[in-house]
């Protein structure tokens, strides 16, 4: 479903990525752990083409289309999705309407007919309450005045509603309380376990693994992939180190 | 000030952004200001939604004792467009404005005020919400005069602009003119661009570019409007806007 090939990239000229590779098949998860400032966020915003991540070198092939060439909305219409480590406010601009616009946008641009109002709240009212989220919250301004916690689950409502087949989910798990966490956890497997949809976690714990078990885990340090394994490695580094387990 | 008053100039402050070459143009067609009172104890609310031929709409307006004036105005489509209000406040009344300043290739628009607090009580709150695209320039003027006996006046001035392209400017000039100690006057004056954050973040879940800007400078100039009582005319108004805004950018 994916494939990247030794991904180069640069924030403000300063490298970050430095040769990563990485192959995602449909049905899998897999995480990224790695130490802070290793390049985890920079690879989430370098594939949903964030202004001002430069690729240098290297490809992102995306259900056989160049990813890095599209545009970003362009890449969620093609079934991209991306969970922010940090979701932004969006002052005036209701989570309804927003969400509304950007399923249409999405369904147009795949030719497909827009949802009614009625049908899109009604999808909207069936994932909010997977993620056990007010509906009063949905009809507010995008994540203006939201927690931290809160924000990361109107995340994954968005990812709900937005159906996609790849999500690249950014320290969803951080901010979450523990019963936060087990919704959370659920929901991603209930919206994205399917053998036609695939998952990138990227963590810093064990606990979100708990829940959404992983195919796959790699580390991911100066700017590469410099370690693959299975779910043991998660535990493992949680007990050793990334200094231990990845020199 | 009557049409036959002679032609301002910009070394008068309260035209000192004007376009004076198109106001020659209108001037001796252009009438006195529009004399309105507001009787004591009532409201009037008037929208501006489209500016006449002459681009230059003005109001005198005396509002009495314990009244309620409200002026809802959209600035745009006009080669040099201009809203020029003066409000004189009783005991205890009010005066609303709300106006979107929306701009593009060479136009010059702006919303000039003066709202005298006269007496106690009154109170005034002006928002103006500017959205600037092309070479445009935009411009709020807002005096605001405290008489000596006119304490526990509350007046508010929020002016926000919003520049979508490099060679567009916004003139926000607040000024406070106050005589009684006991007053309560906020005002803030700001300029900026489109949130990159949020653009990004927009389009990360679909949205093109020219939706997620819609989407924005709808709830930016929203702010605007939110004080009017009637729902439908806001609802008008906005729509409206909306056309306007589409055509920016
Ligand atoms: N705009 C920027 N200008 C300069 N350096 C930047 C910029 N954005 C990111 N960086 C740098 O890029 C490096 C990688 O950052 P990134 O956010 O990808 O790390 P991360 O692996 O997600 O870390 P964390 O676990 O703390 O979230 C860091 O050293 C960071 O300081
Ligand atoms: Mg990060």
């Amino acid at each position: 479903m994916l494939k990247i090939t030794n991904l180069h990239a640069t924030v403000a000229d300063k490298p970050i990525l430095k040769g990563l590779d990485l192959a995602i098949n449909a049905g899998e998860i897999h995480a990224i752990m790695g130490p802070n400032g290793a390049g985890k966020s920079t690879l989430a915003n370098v594939l949903g083409g964030r202004p001002g991540y430069e690729v240098t070198d290297g490809s992102a092939i995306f259900d056989g289309q160049d990813l890095l060439d599209l545009d970003p909305h362009a890449r969620a219409a093609a079934g991209l999705f991306l969970g922010f480590q940090y979701p932004v406010e969006i002052p005036g601009v209701s989570n309804v309407q927003f969400l509304r616009e950007s399923l249409n946008a999405q369904r147009g641009s795949r030719g497909e007919a827009p949802l009614s109002g009625g049908d899109f709240l009604r999808l909207a009212k069936e994932k909010a309450a997977l993620l056990k989220m007010d509906m009063d919250m949905l009809k507010r301004p995008v994540n203006v005045g939201f927690s931290g916690g809160e924000k990361k689950r109107n995340e994954m409502v968005q990812m709900g509603i937005l159906d996609p087949k790849l999500a690249i989910l950014d320290e969803t798990d951080s901010g979450l309380d523990i019963d936060a966490l087990r919704t959370v956890g659920a929901g991603i497997n209930a919206i994205m376990r399917s053998p036609d949809k695939a998952v990138l976690l990227i963590t810093h714990y064990q606990r979100l693994l708990d829940y959404v078990k992983p195919d796959f885990v790699h580390v991911l340090a100066d700017g590469r992939i410099v370690k693959t394994g299975g779910p043991e490695l998660a535990h493992q580094l949680e007990e050793e180190g990334y200094e231990a387990v990845a020199a | 000030m009557t049409a036959l008053a002679p032609l301002p100039t910009r070394k008068s402050e309260a035209w000192r952004y004007a376009d004076i070459a198109a106001l020659t143009r209108v001037w001796d067609d252009l009438a006195a200001p529009e004399e309105i009172a507001v009787p004591a104890g009532e409201s009037r609310a008037m929208i501006i939604d489209t500016l006449p031929p002459s681009g230059i709409v003005r109001f005198d307006v005396t509002v009495g004792d314990s009244a309620t004036f409200a002026l809802h105005a959209l600035v745009a489509n006009a080669d040099y467009g201009r809203v020029e209000i003066r409000a004189t406040l009783g005991r205890g009344a009010h005066f609303e404005l709300g106006g979107a300043i929306l701009g593009n290739g060479d136009q010059t628009l702006e919303i000039v005020t003066e709202t005298i607090h006269a007496a106690p009580n009154g109170t005034s709150n002006q928002v103006v919400r500017q959205v600037l695209a092309g070479k445009a320039t935009g411009t709020y003027m807002g005096k605001v005069a405290v008489a000596r006996d006119a304490q526990k006046t509350d007046a508010a001035q929020s002016v926000k602009a919003m520049l979508l392209a490099p060679g567009a400017t916004a003139n926000a000039k607040p000024e406070l003119e106050i005589y009684a100690d006991d007053v309560k006057c906020a005002h803030g004056a700001t300029v900026g661009e489109l949130d990159k954050a949020a653009l990004f973040y927009m389009a990360s879940r679909g949205l093109p570019p020219e939706v997620a800007q819609r989407l924005m400078l709808q709830a930016f100039i929203a702010d605007a409007f939110v004080g009017m009582g009637d729902d439908a005319a806001r609802e008008a108004i906005e729509a409206k806007a909306l056309g306007i805004l589409e055509g920016l950018a």
